[in-house]
């Protein structure tokens, strides 16, 4: 296995896609290495993002937030200006495992691992964020729904590698949530989540975006449940259209942690829970 | 062997290993330093035992290539003893009985450093939160959480 660590993202992008063999970015690692111990994988080449300079921040400018792909949900958390402007984002990315995994974890890698229960992918589509794609001679930005095309697969072509996630600008009145059903309290896999995001006007919903995740092999968006909640005070009529859209919109598994009728109920209550959390956040009264 | 040579700090003091690039940090610390106190449990992130802070974050050994250490820091529960005294973490797990078997028991204390020099004062809450990533399967938790609140208050007083 080869260990590289270029010190630009094109560099990394070039590594990639010159190698013949099974090439895996190393990021945070907290599920490369455990596929590396599983036996699933056998890289002959791996390259690690983290020397790269553009990877190893977040900035703020007028277009608003950039996270580098190699920003550990630890150092997300601890920003207290991404926190205020995107709680739900950095909330869901604070939910991907212990402590001891936020020192490593990216939300970079839990959108490419492609995981239909990825936390913070919800809560970014939500936000309309995108991923800053890199390939050894061309750029693009892409929404960030468009990267994981089913469990575990991504858009991706050889040799291309995302330098960062952006999030837009943010209006005033605007809030953001992310919840999780898990049996317990701390270090699970979601059941079924929901990540909102919204922005008033006197009050009422002027936009939306309604995401759920865990309820389908990708996150799904949810265009009827923002169109269900755009336009009104978030009154419970509203709220109960939220419910249905979303509960509609799901096309889950049926496993030993929740059922397709269970998962698809719940779905409609964390999207109803996150859009009152998302409103009050947007300085809404209910 | 063929094998890359790391340079790195670990507990304050430089230290060369080369291991294979495919290796986890764990297998290095244990095999390749002689460092022990972190322990392999899960070997996939989950248990905690094998906690270790790399440039001062909390990170599981089990989940860090070898390689990757080079030209950072490490801190391993070994490095919790100053002058030949326990650190008072250690001293209230002692006092509280919070272990048993002790293969959990440096995760768990490397954990509540990392949780103390952030917060020095947390809650029960906080304590559990934080430690819930670092599985006991003897304890039952609670000893462990009354050593933290303990050692967490005596720290204060200095």
């Amino acid at each position: 296995m080869r260990y590289e660590t270029p010190t630009t993202t094109k560099e990394a992008a070039t590594l990639l896609y010159k190698e013949k063999g099974q090439a895996h970015v190393l990021a945070g690692g907290t599920d490369l290495l455990v596929r590396l111990k599983m036996g699933t994988i056998e890289p002959d080449l791996v390259v690690d993002i983290k020397h790269i300079p553009a990877m190893q921040a977040i900035s703020k400018s007028a277009t608003g937030f950039k996270i580098g792909a190699a920003v550990c949900g630890a150092a997300i958390g601890e920003h207290a200006a991404l926190k205020k402007a995107w709680p739900g984002v950095v909330e869901a990315a604070n939910l991907i495992g212990s402590d001891q995994v936020q020192g490593r974890c990216t939300v970079v890698g839990n959108l490419c691992n492609g995981s239909p229960a990825a936390d913070s992918v919800p809560a970014m589509i939500a936000a309309g964020a995108k991923a800053v794609v890199v390939g050894k001679d061309k750029r693009r930005t892409v929404a960030v729904e468009k990267i994981v095309t089913g469990p575990g697969k991504t858009s991706l072509a050889k040799g291309e590698v995302i330098e960062a996630i952006t999030l837009p600008a943010r209006p005033s009145n605007s809030g953001d949530a992310y919840l999780r059903f898990i049996p317990r309290t701390e270090m699970d896999i979601a059941v079924v989540s929901a990540g909102v995001n919204l922005t008033l006007q006197r009050g009422i919903v002027k936009s939306a975006r309604v995401v759920l995740g865990a309820v389908a092999p990708t996150a799904v968006l949810v265009t009827n449940a923002a169109k269900a909640i755009i336009g009104t005070k978030l009154d419970e009529a509203a709220l109960e259209k939220l419910a249905a859209a979303c509960s509609a919109a799901c096309n889950p598994i049926d496993d030993k942690r929740g059922t397709i009728e269970y998962r698809t109920k719940v779905a409609g209550v964390l999207a109803k829970r996150a859009a009152k959390i998302a409103y009050q956040r947007a300085g809404g009264t209910l | 062997m063929t094998g890359v040579l790391v340079s790195t700090t670990i507990n304050g003091d430089p230290v060369q290993f080369a291991c294979p690039t495919d290796e986890v940090l764990l297998d290095s610390l244990r095999n390749r330093v002689g460092l022990t106190g972190a322990k392999e449990g899960c070997g996939t992130g989950d248990c905690g035992s094998c906690s270790i802070t790399l440039d001062g974050r909390l990170v599981c050994a089990c989940l860090v290539l070898g390689v990757e250490a080079n030209g950072r820091e490490i801190g391993t529960v070994e490095g919790l003893v100053e002058n030949g005294k326990l650190h008072p973490l250690q001293e209230k797990f002692i006092e509280h009985a919070a272990l048993q078997c002790g293969i959990c028991t440096p995760g768990f204390l490397v954990a509540a450093k990392a949780l103390l020099t952030k917060n020095p004062n947390p809650s029960e809450e906080q304590i559990r939160y934080a430690l819930a990533g670092n599985l006991c399967r003897c304890t039952g938790y609670d000893k462990i959480v009354r050593a933290v609140q303990a050692a967490a208050k005596e720290m204060r007083k200095k």
